[in-house]
């Protein structure tokens, strides 16, 4: 039952509160300036993060069933502003209820570490079911395009987020030094602090716009600066949280950068094809989950995959 | 013990509900009363409509809000009549007057000269899921009995998904609030259903809504 937390969990996971405080105090620091409208989104955005990460913090050192059950919920939240925002049919609503069940037994077979189930159960089985359901409904208007957005949701909410719970229960001596809890902090970590870094160096360096039709904010300077600061993170990160030796954890750092990226101008996409800016007011300062969680929608699977293929 | 039984259901298994299943995105919550008397009127598309516009008010007032109901719908047998009295809190008025009746609102009217907060649904009854009905003439008359009590009203979208009338199984969705600004009895009932009407359609167009079909 008692996820043994090794050193190198609790060490990262004081670090994550090290650089909540730091970014406190230069907030508290740029007040003392002056206020303005923008520093009060900066402020309600770091009080999110106090929370995410004291969440995050409890459900991973409690035990690994918490924790499953944790990212269940973080399934669940985002599933549902998803399938609040976009458009669904009014004969659709006991297939949403459907949708919905897949969650439960999605992070079930995580529990039970029985990997065949968890790797098919939403492509294949719940692939087949909904529409089966809707046709059980009978409503033919608009069928495809309800069955594909519901379908899109369920992926990336449901199937490709498990992947980060599902890292909780890989053979723990495959990395000894940290555990499945020290793989599924490199990989949010990481995908968090790049969302962050891009960021960041987008607004110091910021010149040539990388996809302006879908996110004209985004730059090629602020990209390439993230995918470096990440990739440079997870090589000094990668000898306490993973078994990687470092050319694999160069690799692993380019790979959640350059996912993490494309993660989120999905989203991001999605958002404008809806016409809204945030997905939900959950977080204050961030929007809803699914922007917060954006990029790790990318990040998680094809991280998993990677050390699945490497390792285990 | 009901009063406790009251206060378990509504600040325990209510707003367990409301803010984790659902989830709420309120706008100008500012705007809601905060002590009474006070009339909060809303659309109504769902039962949960009463558990959501209680979960926007604080414990403390919790024993001064009183959702107004008919009472030949939510007045049964002897266990469900005091459910709805003692832990939803219910007001009960009579939908269908008869000749020799007493003002059929007289009990909203004491209860607010008492300073409690009504949760009214001037629509009457759930209506089509996420469409909005015109309003009964009843509350014109509940202003004009009351001139000094604020109305507020409240527009509510996305309930009517969750558990529209004549469902049982409630599918989770994000529910937006959306909270108006408080409107007084103007000297007209036409006049005073007018505005309320269009104080209502335009939150409604705030929100910009696509329509559920």
């Amino acid at each position: 039952m008692q996820l043994d937390v090794s050193p190198a969990v609790l060490w990262s996971l004081s670090g994550l509160y090290a650089i909540l405080i730091g970014a406190s105090l230069i907030v508290v620091l740029l007040r003392w300036r002056g206020p303005d409208n923008q520093r009060a989104e900066l402020v309600q955005r770091i009080r999110s993060w106090w929370i995410i990460v004291t969440l995050f913090t409890l459900a991973m050192v409690m035990s690994r069933q918490v924790a499953v059950v944790f990212f269940a919920l973080v399934s669940f939240l985002a599933l549902k502003e998803y399938l609040s925002i976009v458009p669904t049919r009014r004969a659709d609503r006991r297939v949403l209820f459907w949708a919905y069940l897949s969650i439960p037994l999605q992070y079930y077979w995580v529990a039970q570490a029985w990997y065949g189930m968890f790797i098919i159960f939403i492509p294949v089985y719940v692939f087949l079911l909904l529409p089966m359901r809707m046709v059980l409904i009978g409503e033919t208007k608009e069928f495809l395009r309800a069955a594909g957005t519901l379908h899109w949701g369920v992926m990336t909410l449901v199937f490709g987020i498990s992947h980060i719970a599902y890292l909780l229960v890989l053979p723990q001596e495959k990395n000894p030094g940290a555990g499945g809890a020290g793989l599924v902090l490199f990989l949010v970590f990481l995908t968090q602090f790049n969302d962050v870094a891009q960021y960041i160096w987008g607004k110091l360096l910021g010149r040539h716009k990388i996809i302006p039709k879908v996110s004209p904010n985004k730059t090629w300077e602020g990209f390439l600066g993230g995918v470096a600061t990440t990739t440079l993170l997870a090589f000094l990160l990668s000898r306490w949280l993973t078994p990687f030796g470092w050319p694999w954890a160069l690799v692993a750092g380019v790979l959640i950068s350059v996912a993490g990226f494309i993660g989120d101008v999905t989203i991001s996409a999605l958002k404008r094809d809806i016409g809204l800016k945030d997905t939900g007011t959950l977080l204050p300062g961030h929007g809803g989950i699914l922007d917060r969680i954006d990029s790790l929608t990318y990040t998680a699977p094809l991280f998993f995959h990677f050390i699945f293929y490497l390792h285990y | 013990m009901a009063r406790l039984l009251r206060f378990i259901f509504y600040g325990g298994i209510v707003r367990l509900i409301v803010l984790i299943v659902l989830g709420l995105n309120v706008r100008h919550r500012e705007r809601l009363p905060t002590l009474g008397p006070a009339i909060v009127v809303a659309n109504h598309n769902s039962h949960l409509d009463t558990m959501v516009l209680m979960s926007l008010f604080p414990l403390r007032l919790l024993p001064k809000l009183h959702p107004v109901a008919a009472m030949d719908y939510f007045l049964g047998s002897r266990l469900f009549s005091w459910f709805t009295l003692k832990v939803i809190g219910i007001l009960p008025i009579k939908r269908k007057v008869e000749r020799g009746d007493d003002n059929p609102l007289e009990p909203c009217n004491q209860a607010l000269r008492d300073g409690q907060v009504l949760i009214v649904f001037p629509e009457g009854s759930r209506g089509e899921p996420e469409q909005l009905q015109s309003f009964k003439g009843s509350i014109a008359r509940l202003a004009e009995n009351n001139p000094a009590v604020p109305i507020v009203p409240v527009f509510l979208h996305g309930l009517g998904k969750a558990l529209p009338k004549g469902e049982a199984i409630l599918v989770p969705f994000f529910c937006d609030v959306l909270v108006g600004e408080p409107l007084r009895w103007t000297g007209d009932r036409r006049r005073y259903m007018r505005e309320l009407d269009e104080r209502m359609k335009l939150l409604a167009s705030e929100g910009n809504f696509p329509s559920w079909e």
